[in-house]
């Protein structure tokens, strides 16, 4: 109780709540003065009288259960059964309440409204229908806005992700490099440099596809292809100083993957492994079907990390990718340790082959 | 005599392309060596002494800036230094410092009119070369490492220096602390009894600290200045600093000797 307490008073403490409570609280006043409105129509009560009651009961009501729902859930949606509930509740505690309220203030006997020759049964339907229509309406209303807000949100922080995906490969120490060696090339081996502009636009075409949304079925043979011309171009820059294996079983071939899932894990083996390495080293990217899981693995023979990894390393965003993709059904472990390479484990759930696009 | 240079540069084809290069630009250019990682090209520089010095930013062992930084360290006093010229892909924030200390660079790929107006530059710097503290070479990488950016303090000062020692953690006051020494993989701690080891590096440490009570004079040591006793010169001509609560000597590098002189 204490908790829900807390958490209702965090939930009213923060404005983005009491802005849909005030407006709830104005739309409730326009309805009670209509149906204090229609009272006068209907009985011989005067407009004033109606219309303090109306108020009165109407106001409590809408408190009660406009304030009991954040108690019964923090963010203020106890789903239909719980609101059903405090709608009933709200509905007759608000009556009571109001109704003595309304009396004090018009200096009648508390209790008077219960003897009214309408009776009280009237009254306090009316009310129920008023205030569970009320609830029903406000809370459409607010579950849609919230709705729109996480659906933005989401959007927003795809958006960011994909951008970092696009700035980590494009980057611009790779690609000069790259050219630069390219430029070599083509005065002294110009086959060789039209084998490397070749990896270099398949390289290009897969990293911008990738940064967009709507990605073509990727397949591990697709993302081995790309680690093939990634790896080779370094091969090109770091001359002996970098050996590589891609191990792919043909069985595994088609099997789905979020496009270049791979790539920062291997652009680190490189960055972070081999480069800083003077004699350079091996790197090793592998797939395996071990029980209903797909394991893949990147590892290197560089000069590895102690402790746990450092910012610039990219793995915040294979997480990210990895939760958008598969929730929490996915698992990355990095391991390193200095003088030692290091090694990054992907663990996702085993799928059905895509079948082929015609 | 015609002019001899090293290139130091990780990635074979370029340092293959850029030799071509210079032999069309430059054909009375002694390439003496390449070597593709800091290390090598630090020892290579040293033993072969070039005019001119080729250096990659981006290296393994050894960075370009950290080999010029060793480099007019171990330097034979009375020989003037290279001339350096700095080769990077994209490093924004280096080509700025470079500028500023008009420190030359070649931005990769290499193309042959830049290399061009690098060759004149260099030619020039060679005919009027001095030697001795007004080396210009030197003064411009002195400017060039007291410009480099401090990394942003993440905590604030430091007050107490945390290191382990077996099963125990050890804490040491930072007001009794009076060298700091990188040394492979740690830092040594020194006070006037003791001996730490911490693994934070030097560099995030110096951020954290004082730079008005710790003076680096060397690119792995630091001292505090008010535990320094004196300064003198060896034969060799090089500064050695002498602490009043310590017997070690502490030589002082070329490029920090600017920080000891008489009021």
């Amino acid at each position: 109780m204490a908790d829900d307490t807390s958490a209702m008073a965090n939930a009213l403490a923060h404005p983005s709540h009491w802005q849909p409570a005030w407006r709830h609280a104005g739309w409730t006043v326009l309805g009670n003065t209509g149906i204090a409105l229609a009272l006068t129509v209907s009985t011989r009560e005067g407009f004033w009288v109606n219309w303090v009651y109306s108020q009165c009961i109407g106001l409590a009501i809408w408190a009660l259960i406009d304030l009991g729902r954040y108690a019964l859930n923090h963010q203020g949606w106890p789903g239909p059964w719980r609101m059903s509930a405090l709608v009933l509740a709200g509905t007759l505690a608000g009556y009571a309440l109001g109704s003595a309220v309304g009396s004090f203030l018009l200096g009648r006997p508390l209790g008077s409204l219960m003897r009214l020759p309408e009776g009280t049964g009237g009254f306090l339907l009316l009310s129920l229908a008023a205030a569970g229509a009320a609830t029903f309406v406000f809370t459409q209303r607010g579950l849609l806005a919230h709705a729109r807000l996480e659906q933005a949100q989401a959007q927003q922080q795809a958006s960011e992700a994909q951008l970092r995906l696009l700035e980590s490969q494009l980057e611009p120490h790779m690609l000069f490099n790259t050219l630069a060696n390219l430029r070599a090339l083509i005065a002294t081996d110009p086959p060789r440099a039209i084998d490397m502009l070749d990896r270099l636009n398949a390289y290009l075409r897969a990293t911008l596809a990738a940064s967009r949304a709507d990605a073509q079925a990727h397949t591990l043979a697709r993302e081995f292809e790309r680690l093939d011309d990634y790896l080779a171009l370094m091969a090109v820059r770091m001359g002996p100083r970098l050996r590589y294996r891609l191990n792919l079983p043909p069985e595994l071939a088609a099997h789905p993957l979020p496009p270049l899932l791979l790539q920062p894990l291997v652009e680190n083996a490189i960055r972070h492994g081999l480069e800083p390495a003077v004699a350079g080293g091996e790197i090793e990217v592998g797939a395996a079907q071990e029980g209903g899981a797909l394991r893949l693995t990147v590892r290197d023979s560089g000069v590895g990390h102690d402790g746990p990894p450092q910012a610039g390393f990219g793995l915040t965003q294979v997480r990210e990718r990895l939760q958008t993709a598969y929730g929490n059904a996915a698992q990355l472990d990095w391991r390193s340790a200095a003088g030692h390479g290091s090694q990054a484990t992907l663990t996702l759930p085993l799928q059905t082959p895509a079948t082929p696009r015609p | 005599m015609n002019a001899t240079a090293l290139i130091a540069e990780d990635e074979p084809l370029l340092a293959a392309a850029l030799q071509a290069e210079l032999a069309r630009a430059w054909p009375d250019l002694r390439v003496l060596a390449t070597a593709g990682d800091g290390e090598t090209a630090l020892s290579q520089a040293l033993a072969l002494q070039p005019d001119l010095l080729f250096l990659d930013i981006r290296m393994p062992g050894l960075s370009g800036l950290e080999v010029a930084e060793e480099l007019a360290d171990a330097w034979p006093s009375g020989q003037p230094l290279p001339v350096l010229v700095f080769a990077t892909a994209y490093d924004q924030y280096a080509v700025k410092a470079f500028e500023a200390q008009a420190l030359d660079y070649l931005l990769k790929p290499v193309q042959a009119e830049r290399l061009a107006v690098t060759v004149q530059r260099a030619q020039a710097a060679l005919a009027q070369r001095r030697q001795g503290l007004d080396d210009p070479t030197l003064q411009r990488l002195r400017a060039l490492l007291a410009a480099a950016p401090e990394p942003a303090p993440a905590h604030g000062r430091l007050r107490v220096i945390q290191a382990s020692v077996g099963q125990t953690l050890r804490l040491v006051p930072v007001d009794e602390v009076l060298v700091l020494q990188a040394a492979d993989k740690y830092v040594r701690v020194l006070t006037a009894q003791d001996e730490l080891l911490v693994r934070t590096p030097l560099k995030e440490l110096l951020a954290r600290l004082d730079p008005e009570a710790f003076w680096p004079i060397h690119r792995g040591t630091v001292l505090r200045a008010t535990a320094i006793e004196r300064v003198e010169r060896t034969e060799a001509g090089r500064l050695v600093a002498r602490l009043r609560q310590r017997p070690e000597p502490w030589p002082v590098s070329r490029l920090h000797e600017a920080r000891f002189r008489a009021m």
